[in-house]
């Protein structure tokens, strides 16, 4: 017990401290990642809706081939292929090669899957919000992007909000995917602690339950977020 | 008559769905592959055909056994968070959160490292039978998949027990089946019938789960296309094949699945 204790002491015998920038470093991606997924997602569900054929063709090629194909294959493709092409592009207009940071590429991997998926849930949630109001709004002469951002944003968020919540989880648990290109998030970090010191069971352990206090603290966050959300909605336990 | 009309209704169906700006892109999509054929590297796939064919019979097999074994588990899992006492609804709550809650990848290493690592200690482990076993990476593998598939699906069995409808159990009661009769006869079938679509879904999410095993050095289609990288340096043709293999899985696989989905009656409850 004493010998578990020193080994996740944050200071340096320990590895505790590792495994606590490996965290860190897990959740600058995961929220990274999901919040260009949802950019990707808002913009992919307006182009679904109310873009012309061909931009709903190509967005359903995306959103499917992203679907259909492991995430760690994709990771592994756009990893190496989206470094390659932003460096031949930038030798063919004259510029130096640049070395693109871990951090940012396993956000925009990671963003570009997230995307995928938060393009339906936005679909879905932007067809659940009554016709009448986005009419209303129209009626009133707002402009599109006033109308984004004053009806439609807000009166989809309650119905987003579970779909989102699962795309948070899974962006967080996605991180952990990274560990295979060799970024160092906390899956590695406990891969490597536990490979120096041998105490395989212990900071696999330890990882398990820093994840699982992550999943959790984000559920009641996001509790509070729905709660918020859902103002003057009637509550779900009523309507049932 | 009758075959007349559907083709008529096949062709106004297809010609449809064939607008001018989808016939643009189809072509587009087909220069592309045939681009992607002549111009990349392609000679090394008769050397490692045969590997790639056991690769992927490897991976077919895990998915099945690990779908087919979690779904199993998922059963009970589910039946005991949503009728159990509080003594048996605890422990399968905690499984099912704990398993949502950490990564698979991380479940994996878990088990591989971490159990792999403590047998060997034991004497008794290395002189059982399961020794032989416990020595390769692939029953790790596929204990990992299976308790995840479990969790999840464990899960979504909870809510179909529980969204069966009063009424039915209270007949079957009334009829004076036993409690083992009414489960088998009435309330397991029609809550299989709640989970079946997401089965679906669950199933590719599980297959696009499998190329995980190969991190620890089960030799599945994923570990095939690394090795032709390794040792062939290009970089894109064997993720690029390996990409359109596992689209062509979940094709077939969604394709199945719904197939059997259309034949269960879906006015249920």
């Amino acid at each position: 017990m004493a010998r578990i204790i020193e080994l996740l002491s944050p200071t340096p015998p320990g590895w505790g401290g590792t495994l606590l920038v490996g965290l860190l470093h897990s959740v600058e991606i995961a929220a990274g990642a999901f919040g260009l997924g949802l950019v990707i997602g808002i913009c992919g569900a307006y182009g679904k809706l109310y873009g012309g054929p061909v931009v709903r063709d190509l967005l359903a090629v995306y959103t499917t081939i992203v679907r259909a194909v492991p995430e760690l294959v994709l990771i592994l493709l756009l990893y190496y292929a989206g470094t390659d092409l932003i460096n031949q592009l930038l030798t063919a207009m004259g510029y130096q090669r640049i070395d693109i940071s871990g951090l940012v590429a396993g956000i925009a991997v990671l963003g570009f899957v997230q995307g995928a998926y938060s393009t339906e849930v936005m679909r879905g949630a932007i067809l659940a919000i009554p016709q009448g109001q986005i009419e209303a709004a129209r009626a009133y002469g707002m402009s599109p992007g006033l109308l984004l951002r004053r009806i439609t944003l807000p009166a989809m968020l309650p119905f987003a909000i579970p779909g989102l919540a699962n795309l948070w989880l899974i962006a967080t648990k996605d991180t952990a995917l990274l560990a295979v290109v060799g970024f160092f998030e906390l899956t590695l970090a406990t891969r490597q602690a536990a490979g120096v010191t041998k105490a395989y069971l212990t900071f696999f352990l330890a990882a398990g339950v820093i994840y699982l206090l992550l999943t959790l603290v984000s559920n009641l966050i996001i509790g509070r977020i729905e709660v918020w959300a859902r103002r003057g909605m009637p509550s779900l336990k009523e309507a049932r | 008559m009758a075959v007349e009309t559907t083709i008529v209704n096949v062709a106004a169906r297809a010609s449809l769905w064939l607008q001018p700006h989808r016939i643009v892109l189809i072509v587009t999509g087909l220069a592309l592959v045939f681009a992607a054929a002549f111009f990349m590297r392609w000679d090394w796939l008769p050397q490692y055909y045969e590997m790639a064919l056991v690769g992927l019979w490897r991976t077919l097999w895990i998915l099945v056994v690990t779908c087919t074994l979690g779904f199993l588990l998922a059963v009970p899992l589910g039946l005991a968070q949503a009728a159990g006492p509080f003594w048996l609804a605890a422990p399968a709550k905690a499984f099912c959160t704990i398993i949502r809650g950490t990564p698979l990848l991380l479940q994996l290493w878990l088990l591989y490292y971490g159990l792999g690592s403590l047998f060997p200690q034991y004497p008794w482990v290395r002189e059982s039978w399961m020794w032989p076993y416990l020595r390769q990476a692939w029953p790790y593998g596929v204990l990992a998949l299976t308790l995840s598939f479990a969790g999840y699906e464990g899960e979504v069995m909870r809510g179909a027990f529980a969204g069966v409808p009063k009424g039915q159990l209270e007949a079957a009661r009334a009829f004076g089946m036993s409690r083992w009769k009414t489960l088998r006869r009435i309330w397991l079938p029609q809550a299989f019938y709640r989970a079946l679509p997401t089965l679906t879904g669950e199933t590719v999410l599980q297959l696009k789960s499998t190329p995980l095993v190969a991190t620890i050095s089960v030799i599945d289609i994923f570990a095939v296309s690394s090795k032709v990288r390794q040792s062939t340096f290009l970089t894109y043709e064997p993720l690029l094949l390996l990409a359109l293999i596992y689209m062509a899985i979940t094709g077939i696989l969604v394709f199945a699945l719904g197939k059997i989905e259309a034949r269960i009656p879906n006015k249920i409850g």
